[in-house]
């Protein structure tokens, strides 16, 4: 077996032709691959981040995290970055939606790419999953307790959010979706909602809800991880993939 | 959870950064998780000048603890000063 990996920062071209840092693993057998866009949450781009694309390299897949806030400039750090892109009200849904589609085209020009697309996101990047999934043609989405899916945001946040329920029907992948059962955004009522909708338009979905477990908890840096439901997480995540990824 | 919520504020003064001095023009509060404080939220404020770019930024990730004796160090110390001292205007004449 060959299980050794090639892992750096490379460019990539983002939504409106910008050019994105981005963060890339890939096998380095001749194997044909799925691709994963790994769409990190709203702290930023981070070490955490590329562990999670390393883990899905390690299992055979070609994956890349864009740096959502590539436009605050090259040459500054990722938590000043995130910092101004925060300032500025966050990512627009469109641009979101186009950077993925340029990381997923950069995944499929890659070698030994069998043209087959995963996004995954964690927290806000759940939600973004979602979108993706609803905007692209995608073949295998994974949301990790993202909130504001179905609920609207509070009004007195002002980002430019919304609930992305109305675009459920343009849903172009099987979706599985791994929530902390004590999470209250998204909580166990959303996350009913969602899964009510998707069993409404016949969209194949899969819901795991993890007790003991709340938000972030594959966070392994952060005092929210909560290691059986991390596990069971991964093994379910790769299990997923192995189904809809391979050509 | 990622908040969304970001209260900016504008500010005047100075900050020392990871490349020296600058002047404060903005700031931005907002409860998330820290990039580096080893909690799962924290009280974030950024101390920042957009016009210099976004390395122009002094970071602090608190808890809530800590946030609420800030602000309540922070009023301390201004009451126990003669009004207006630190004022942008100067101090105000004694009425």
């Amino acid at each position: 077996m060959n299980d050794a990996i090639w892992a750096g920062t490379v460019a990539l071209t983002g939504h409106e032709g910008a050019e994105l840092e981005a963060y890339l693993a890939r096998p380095l057998s001749d194997t044909p691959r799925g691709g994963v866009v790994v769409i990190h949450h709203m702290p930023g781009y981070d070490a955490a981040n590329k562990e999670i694309v390393r883990t899905f390299a390690v299992n055979g897949y070609a994956a890349v995290c864009p740096n959502l806030y590539s436009r605050e400039g090259a040459g500054v750090s990722p938590d000043d970055q995130a910092a101004a892109a925060r300032a500025k009200g966050g990512v627009p849904d469109e641009q979101l939606v186009g950077d993925v589609a340029g990381s997923a085209a950069y995944l499929n020009g890659l070698d030994h790419a069998n043209g087959k697309i995963g996004v995954i996101g964690f927290c806000s990047g759940g939600r973004q999953s979602f979108l993706a999934a609803c905007s692209l043609q995608i073949d295998a989405a994974v949301d990790c307790y993202g909130a504001f899916v179905v609920n609207e945001p509070p009004a007195e946040m002002s980002m430019k959010v919304t609930s992305l329920i109305s675009k459920a029907g343009d849903l172009s992948a099987p979706l599985l979706g791994l929530f902390g059962a004590d999470d209250s955004f998204p909580g166990p009522e959303e996350v009913g909602v969602l899964s009510a909708e998707l069993d409404k338009l016949g969209k194949e979905h899969e819901f795991h809800s993890y007790p003991d477990a709340g938000h972030a908890f594959f966070a392994v840096d952060r005092p929210s991880y909560r290691p059986a439901a991390a596990v069971d997480g991964w093994k379910k995540i790769l299990d997923f993939y192995g189904r809809h990824l391979s050509a | 959870m990622c908040t969304y919520l970001t209260k900016k504020i504008k500010l005047d003064g100075a900050a020392k950064g990871a490349s020296g001095w600058f002047t404060v023009s903005d700031g931005a509060v907002y409860v998330d998780h820290p990039f580096h404080a080893c909690h799962e939220h924290t009280l974030n404020i950024d101390f920042t000048n957009p016009g210099e770019g976004p390395s122009a930024r002094v970071a602090v990730e608190l808890t809530e603890e800590a946030a609420l004796a800030l602000i309540e160090a922070i009023q301390t110390a201004l009451a126990a000063a003669p009004p207006g001292l630190a004022s942008a205007s100067g101090p105000r004449a004694a009425s």
